[in-house]
């Protein structure tokens, strides 16, 4: 029914428009990761290799990437903790109140990043709302100095972050488990636990790899909350990049870390796809 | 999933009570700081007091990033509309080479740190010479939005009956009417929704902008900037204020009166392969 020029009408704009403002821009960045800067700080378009290798040679930048990944890990980790039993607990007992628990969760996700962050600070500093709280409570008698610029706050507050978006694809894969299973599976003599085990948990896995993907993919690859929380023990591989881009001017070499991320990433997308396409349930 | 709600086991609905008080208590904190006459920290709070929100209102510098991430967000929804409403049309009624590779580019900014789209597009605007400013962020944040739009009305056409559409064009109403007057007006929802979707994510974003801010700064980046400097309660003022327009903007979300019957799709569209082709 549709025309040949309404069929172009409605593609050639946004493909040239990501053409030029998507591809384009992650084309250069693959380009410049093969680039040089000279001496006098100017760009060398030479293709050479000489940026993957000091990746390679310089022991900081493995020993960063893989802190990043133990943070992302953790936080990974924690927010499913939090997130998968809030989502079983609405989607299953919440009952009549399920859709305003559910918007409860749902309002801390639109509170701005930076406010959350800020929010960690002020309560983890030596002066801070938790610090002065256990003194006035006669808990500790002096500041507790590792709460906050440690790797412990970086955790805690990305964890705070990405527990709702953690949540959510749980909820929804919970919501869209068919009822007449978890029926058969109790009326067949299966005990709760088991009834959970192998019904519930299996059918939610799709919900848990988009979950727990987006929360490691966002949290690796995180600047600000290491700037504003991390201190020096909480330098993540975005936090060098920035400083590449930035003071140290080196694109090149920032760029090289770069797209080694954007390649984790996207391989990291590629494998949960493969893995929710063989659990998804249908 | 469970036709007989029960109330489940009572650790389980501690435990969901814990996680709730986890994540809102840094927002209530800050809430209760933004009054507090001495500082950012300290318990118990001394000296409740309004004049941070006071000072506040006389800061200019603050006002004037709000009425530049106005803009910048304003500029952001018109421009992601502009490309994502044709860009879901085209998922969901054409094929073309490479359609697969469009529809994963176009997702992409929404799961990528924002460090690698803003870095990207600081090596675009510095190749096309062009000098960074707000321009160049709301390019930026138009661009990277685009996805949300493709999805909002993507999943929007799914349930659209096409049959409308071919009857406007079969009485003889061009494409460009139909779009108008039968496609948009069926889609109100959703690009309704992508609108406040859009101008939220905006209004907040800062990986993408900080690489991208020229002169001028938006009201994050001027946040950022003042926490680098030291930390007064003004900025729980402001950061109070924030969450009660957060507050506002989902109300009108939910008002639209399309969240029960909808899924729950803000993340689940981030997902990979949340959209179809069609």
């Amino acid at each position: 029914m549709f025309s040949r020029a309404y069929k172009s009408a409605i593609t050639l704009p946004p493909l040239f428009w990501v053409a030029t403002f998507l591809l384009t821009p992650y084309a250069l960045l693959f380009c410049y990761s093969f680039w040089s800067v000279s001496p006098a700080q100017i760009i060398v378009r030479q293709w050479n290799l000489e940026n993957y290798r000091e990746l390679l040679r310089v022991s900081m930048y493995p020993a960063v990437l893989l802190r990043s990944m133990r943070i992302a890990a953790s936080v990974t980790a924690l927010a499913l903790l939090l997130g998968y039993p809030l989502a079983y607990y609405l989607s299953v007992h919440a009952g009549t109140r399920k859709h305003l628990l559910y918007q409860l969760v749902v309002i801390p996700l639109w509170v701005s990043y930076l406010v959350r962050a800020y929010a960690w600070k002020t309560i983890l500093g030596s002066d801070g709302v938790l610090n002065t709280l256990l003194q006035y409570f006669h808990i500790t008698h002096h500041p507790l100095g590792f709460l906050l610029y440690s790797p412990f706050a970086v955790v805690l507050t990305l964890t705070h972050i990405y527990t709702p978006f953690v949540f959510l694809p749980i909820y929804a894969s919970l919501e869209h488990i068919p009822r007449r299973l978890v029926e058969a599976s109790q009326d067949l003599g299966a005990p709760p636990l088991e009834t959970f085990w192998r019904v519930i948990l299996p059918l939610s896995i799709p919900g848990v790899l988009a979950g727990a993907t987006f929360a490691f993919v966002l949290s690796l690859g995180d600047f600000l909350a290491p700037l504003l929380l991390g201190g020096p023990s909480g330098v993540m591989i975005s936090n060098v990049v920035v400083s590449l881009f930035g003071a140290a001017y080196n694109w090149p070499l920032g760029s090289a870390i770069s797209f080694c991320m954007l390649l984790l990433v996207v391989a990291l997308l590629f494998l949960t796809e493969r893995l929710e396409k063989r659990w998804s349930f249908s | 999933m469970n036709a007989a709600h029960t109330r489940g086991p009572r650790w389980l609905r501690l435990y969901a009570a814990a996680v709730f008080a986890f994540l809102y208590f840094p927002i209530l904190v800050l809430a209760v700081y933004s009054f507090n006459g001495e500082g950012v920290g300290g318990f118990p709070p001394h000296n409740l007091t309004c004049r941070w929100y006071a000072m506040l209102l006389d800061d200019s510098a603050i006002w004037s990033s709000v009425g530049n991430s106005l803009l910048v967000a304003f500029f952001a929804v018109v421009l992601a509309l502009a490309f994502g409403i044709p860009a879901a049309l085209a998922l969901d009624r054409t094929s073309f080479p490479g359609k697969a590779l469009f529809r994963r580019l176009v997702l992409l900014p929404l799961i990528l740190p924002g460090i690698i789209t803003g870095l990207s597009l600081l090596m675009l605007f510095v190749a096309f010479r062009m000098n960074l400013s707000l321009v160049t962020i709301a390019l930026g944040h138009g661009t990277a939005l685009i996805s949300v739009a493709t999805t909002e009305v993507f999943a929007g056409l799914q349930k659209l009956d096409r049959a409308q559409e071919e009857a406007s064009l079969d009485l003889g109403a061009n494409y460009w009417q139909t779009f108008w007057r039968v496609t948009v007006p069926n889609l109100k929802l959703p690009i309704i929704g992508a609108v406040l979707l859009i101008f939220t994510l905006s209004i907040d974003e800062i990986a993408v902008s900080f690489f991208l801010i020229g002169r001028n700064n938006t009201l994050p980046l001027e946040i950022w900037s003042r926490l680098r400097r030291g930390i007064t309660p003004e900025i729980n003022a402001i950061s109070t204020l924030i969450f009660l327009f957060s507050l506002t903007m989902i109300l009108v979300w939910y008002r639209l009166g399309t969240r029960g019957e909808r899924e729950p799709r803000l993340a689940e569209e981030l997902v990979p392969g949340a959209v179809q082709e069609g």
